[in-house]
């Protein structure tokens, strides 16, 4: 099978690569690059815990391919945790014990991430709503909503 | 001088800095929110070949040929072996127990062979240098097929019409029990009133967001097979894989790294995870299976689809008379490994009717084989089915005679003081707190005021209801679960500790971690009893090289049993660091005490020695100890409950919710639990737990169901149509708790793991009842769908 070359930069890093086509993103991340932080659940966009960031947006990264990553800019959970980006909602997971298992958890602090940035203070029902395409099979979301209301409260109180 | 703290007047767990009872975060936790966990699916090792697993599209069909050439001469195509090649490495597996008594099933194969008997079962095994190559190859394999009668209905699976799917057996009923305690019939003519009802229980399954997945090392070097598993039980892992493959145990290591999801689903071992260990074997190197989503759902093991009908005998007063029940369930073709398919209708016979007082109780549960996936425990195992059956019928009986669901209740559970007590299916309980977690549960949802908000709405037409479910939980399990029926399953739990060169501590422990928080609770009772700061304890589980032998974590053990062992460990090194310490400082060990890292003065708290300085004299300067002075820095202790087969723990869930009667749609607004699961370790992990359980009740209740059609094809297996619960539809949860600590152990734990699935689905259908109940409407049947709920409202 003939490949295509693919350039982008993930976490800040360029990458070049020659891939099949019909590779999808989360397996070129997982098994091209070995970063297996992004998970793969369902394999068709349902469950979220391939969520990824492309050029700022949240993506599946199971309905992508990796040819449609060319020229983009990808972040993934590693590049979100060194940044330091998502510290704040790392610490309330874990004070909050909004992870179990965690394998849904990259995708879930991606995902509220993407809904901070959007609506910096939204009640449960729209936290809930955000999350929708994220699914936990062992916290029962409750914990969840509750780390990401403290984080949206205490990032509002610091904004001016 | 009085001293500051007595140690042998308070218990350990009240210790100076103590854990136990405090909620502190999970150890090892920003691995895995930063991506940093190590998951099977996540495992590449040197040489590793992925296998795909061909699969079968019928329900039942004769195997004629397998035409593999096309296949093999795929790129990167390594082996593609078939069921019978297979098995001159692996030999068939029958899963039966001997206390289950006239159990039986026919020999499993890790790959069919001749012969497929449901949807999904795997048929040859496609090796390849990638997972897509596999892929492709399995493309290129035909398989001819002659189809055979499929018997997929559990009403029919009985008949002398229908076939009969081993024909060895003579016939499809896997399991029979019958129970009659009491005196059923002068019960029943005795009641004022009796009710009787049909429940319908949809077949559902685990959907860990992790699907299976294994790698199985096989090092000819060696001689040696390493198995990275995502399991509940690795020593159990380690039993079957050396038996089967005619291996000493020895031969045979089993990893479990971080597990994504688990909940009964990854406690079993399955014919494709034996497959793969079998092709390691044969094909000399490491091979990954990991398992995509549909062949999750076809081969994952389905929990419930019981049918069964109930009856409940009442008088005016609300005094239940007696309780009987008729349970049917099918399970698929064979009877799970090694814990058997026949457990959760036992545990229905077990359960219904147990938290009540009445000694009348009649029971039959026969379960039967079938052309579909199979069947067995998940998470709260039969307690679904026992609670929603019981609870129904209670509310059924008040609604009859015409007193509230909460007065029925009070009447009727066994006071709490009646214990220790037997129930009428002869299970023995220690200490139960139904009536005080009962009020509990009132205060918390304020039931006064809910009943008028409700009076009110109903008024304007909005069908709100609140549903009540009292509940008992097998935790703890002795022996008397597998091991008396000669399965190799432990029933204790070991945890070796040990004080490193700078005074720190490394736990090992054979219980396991999904998530949970094993890792937690166990740092938490270490470092509470030695008397080490948490984060100076390391915990090491998961490993069959370097855990002490033990059974895992499952059916809500963890916390109670090695929770156990590790307080006894931890005493045991305590005692040895002591008496080092009192070598060294020329004292008594009575005279010294272990608080924040360093041995202190019990008299007046005055440090003495730092456990750092004692680690280092006794591993680097033993020279300079006492003549005869040999320190043990390390202990290792046992546990297993020996008084009580289980230790039941007991609770009530309440939940409020909305009926569109338009729609069908139901919106739960509110859930409430009170549990007891005797001492509570970590307080947050235990209302985790809870609330992750009820959800999972939650999704039975509600929407998760695998939908088959009569030729036994799975209609729904993906995530798009089969539904689990999403945050959107989730209510927020309370919980409350009881504290009647088993006497069992010092520890006093009994487990939280299965209590919020126990009950959660009863407490709903009991509350979309108590919203119906204007209509005159009863629904028996879960999951409550829609459709559902507009077919019993007459609408379509």
């Amino acid at each position: 099978m003939d490949t295509v070359a693919v350039a982008l930069h993930v976490n800040g890093d360029y990458v070049e690569a020659n891939v099949l086509p019909r590779l999808n993103l989360a397996d070129f991340l997982r098994e091209h690059l070995q970063l297996t932080g992004t998970h793969v659940g369902c394999e068709h966009g349902v469950c979220g815990a391939c969520t990824v960031r492309m050029n700022g947006e949240i993506v599946r990264s199971c309905l992508m391919l990796a040819a449609q990553a060319h020229r983009s800019s990808v972040e993934t959970i590693e590049g979100m945790s060194d940044s330091g980006e998502i510290a704040d909602l790392q610490a309330a997971f874990r004070d909050r014990n909004a992870l179990q298992c965690g394998f849904c958890t990259p995708g879930m602090l991606i995902a509220a991430q993407d809904l901070l940035q959007q609506s910096p203070q939204p009640d449960r029902e729209q936290i809930r709503e955000h999350l929708s395409g994220n699914y936990c099979r062992c916290t029962g979301y409750q914990a969840i909503v509750d780390a990401i209301e403290t984080i949206a409260r205490q990032r509002a109180g610091r904004s001016p | 001088m009085t001293p500051r703290y007595p140690p042998e007047m308070l218990s350990v767990l009240d210790r100076p800095n103590s854990y136990i009872g405090k909620t502190v975060p999970r150890p090892n936790l920003d691995r895995l929110m930063q991506g940093r966990g190590l998951y099977v699916s996540d495992l590449e090792l040197p040489r590793m070949a992925h296998v795909v697993f061909l699969r079968s599209p019928h329900a039942h069909a004769r195997i004629l040929g397998i035409e593999m050439s096309a296949a093999r001469r795929m790129p990167g195509v390594i082996a593609i072996v078939s069921g019978s090649e297979l098995a001159s490495v692996i030999t068939p597996w029958v899963g039966v127990l001997s206390h289950l008594k006239g159990l039986k099933s026919a020999p499993q194969s890790a790959i069919a062979i001749d012969r497929v008997c449901w949807q999904g079962e795997a048929v040859a095994a496609v090796v390849a240098a990638s997972r897509a190559q596999a892929e492709d190859a399995a493309e290129r394999v035909s398989v001819e097929y002659a189809a055979l009668d499929a018997a997929t209905d559990m009403l029919t699976a009985l008949d002398p019409a229908t076939p009969v799917i081993h024909g060895s057996l003579g016939d499809n009923l896997a399991f029979e029990r019958n129970h009659d305690a009491g005196n059923v019939d002068q019960a029943f003519a005795d009641a004022d009133a009796v009710v009787e009802a049909e429940f319908v229980f949809g077949r559902h399954t685990g959907v860990t967001l992790e699907p299976r997945s294994v790698v199985a090392d096989w090092n000819a070097g060696e001689a040696r097979l390493t198995i990275y598993q995502g399991t509940q039980a690795p020593h159990m892992v380690q039993n079957i894989a050396a038996l089967h493959l005619g291996l000493n145990e020895s031969q045979v290591r089993v990893v479990c790294k971080d597990v994504g999801g688990s909940f009964g689903i990854k406690v079993h071992i399955y014919a494709d995870e034996m497959a793969t260990y079998a092709l390691a074997k044969l094909l000399r190197r490491p091979i990954k299976f990991v398992a995509d989503r549909v062949e999750s759902f076809n081969t994952d093991i389905h929990a419930r689809d019981h049918r069964c009908k109930g009856r409940i005998g009442v008088k005016r007063d609300g005094a239940i008379t007696a309780f009987e029940i008729d349970d049917l369930t099918g399970i698929g073709p064979y009877s799970m490994y090694p814990r058997t398919s026949a457990i959760e209708a036992n545990q229905v016979v077990n359960l219904v009717g147990g938290p009540y007082v009445t000694r009348n109780y009649r029971a039959r549960a026969r379960v039967v084989f079938q052309n579909k996936n199979v069947m067995c425990q998940y998470r709260a195992v039969g307690h679904p089915i026992a609670c929603s059956v019981t609870e129904s019928l209670v509310d059924l009986a008040a609604m009859k005679i015409g007193i509230d669901p909460i007065e029925i209740r009070r009447r009727n559970l066994i006071a709490d003081d009646a214990y220790p007590c037997v129930s009428p299916s002869g299970l023995r309980f220690e200490q139960l707190s139904h009536h005080a977690a009962l009020a509990k549960l009132v205060k918390m949802m304020e039931y006064d005021r809910l009943r008028a908000e409700q009076a009110i709405l109903r008024a304007k037409n909005i069908h709100r209801g609140i549903g009540i479910a009292s509940f008992i939980e097998v935790t703890n399990p002795s022996a008397a679960f597998y091991g008396v029926g000669g399965a190799k399953i432990s029933s204790q739990d070991g945890v070796a500790v040990r004080l490193d060169a700078q005074g720190s501590v490394i736990c090992q422990t054979s219980i396991t971690e999904q998530g949970q928080g094993s890792e937690s609770l166990t740092a938490q009772i270490v470092g509470s009893v030695l008397g080490v700061s948490m984060d100076r304890v390391r915990v090491v589980l998961g490993d069959t090289d370097n855990t002490p032998y033990g059974g895992g974590t499952w059916a809500s053990r963890g916390a109670g049993i090695g929770g156990e062992a590790a307080l006894q460990a931890s005493k045991a090194l305590r005692k040895n660091v002591l008496d080092v310490a009192a070598a060294i400082l020329q004292s008594t060990p009575g005279e010294l005490e272990i608080v924040n890292g360093r041995v202190v003065s019990v008299a007046d708290g005055t440090p003495r020695i730092e456990l750092s300085e004692l680690a280092r004299i006794v591993y680097f300067r033993p020279d300079t100890l006492p003549p005869g002075i040999q320190p043990e820095l390390m202990a290792t202790r046992h546990f297993v409950p020996r008084e009580y087969p289980f230790a039941f723990t007991n609770g009530v869930q309440a939940s409020w919710l909305e009926v569109d009667t338009d729609t069908g749609f139901v919106k739960l607004l509110k859930h409430w639990v009170v549990e007891d699961c005797g001492t509570i370790i970590n307080p947050q992990l235990v209302d985790e737990q809870i609330r992750g359980g009820v959800v999972q009740g939650l999704g039975a209740a509600l929407f998760e169901k695998c939908v088959y059609d009569e030729r036994g094809q799975l209609t729904n297996a993906n995530m798009v149509d089969y539904l689990v619960p999403m945050p959107g539809e989730m209510p927020d949860i309370d919980v409350g708790h009881v504290v009647s600590p088993t006497l069992e152990s010092e520890l006093g734990a009994k487990g939280a793991g299965e209590a919020g699935t126990a009950g959660a689905a009863a407490a709903v259908s009991n509350a979309v009842n108590d919203a119906l109940m204007p209509l005159g409407v009863t629904i028996t049947e879960i999951p409550l769908t829609p459709q559902v709920i507009l077919t019993a409202l007459g609408k379509i």
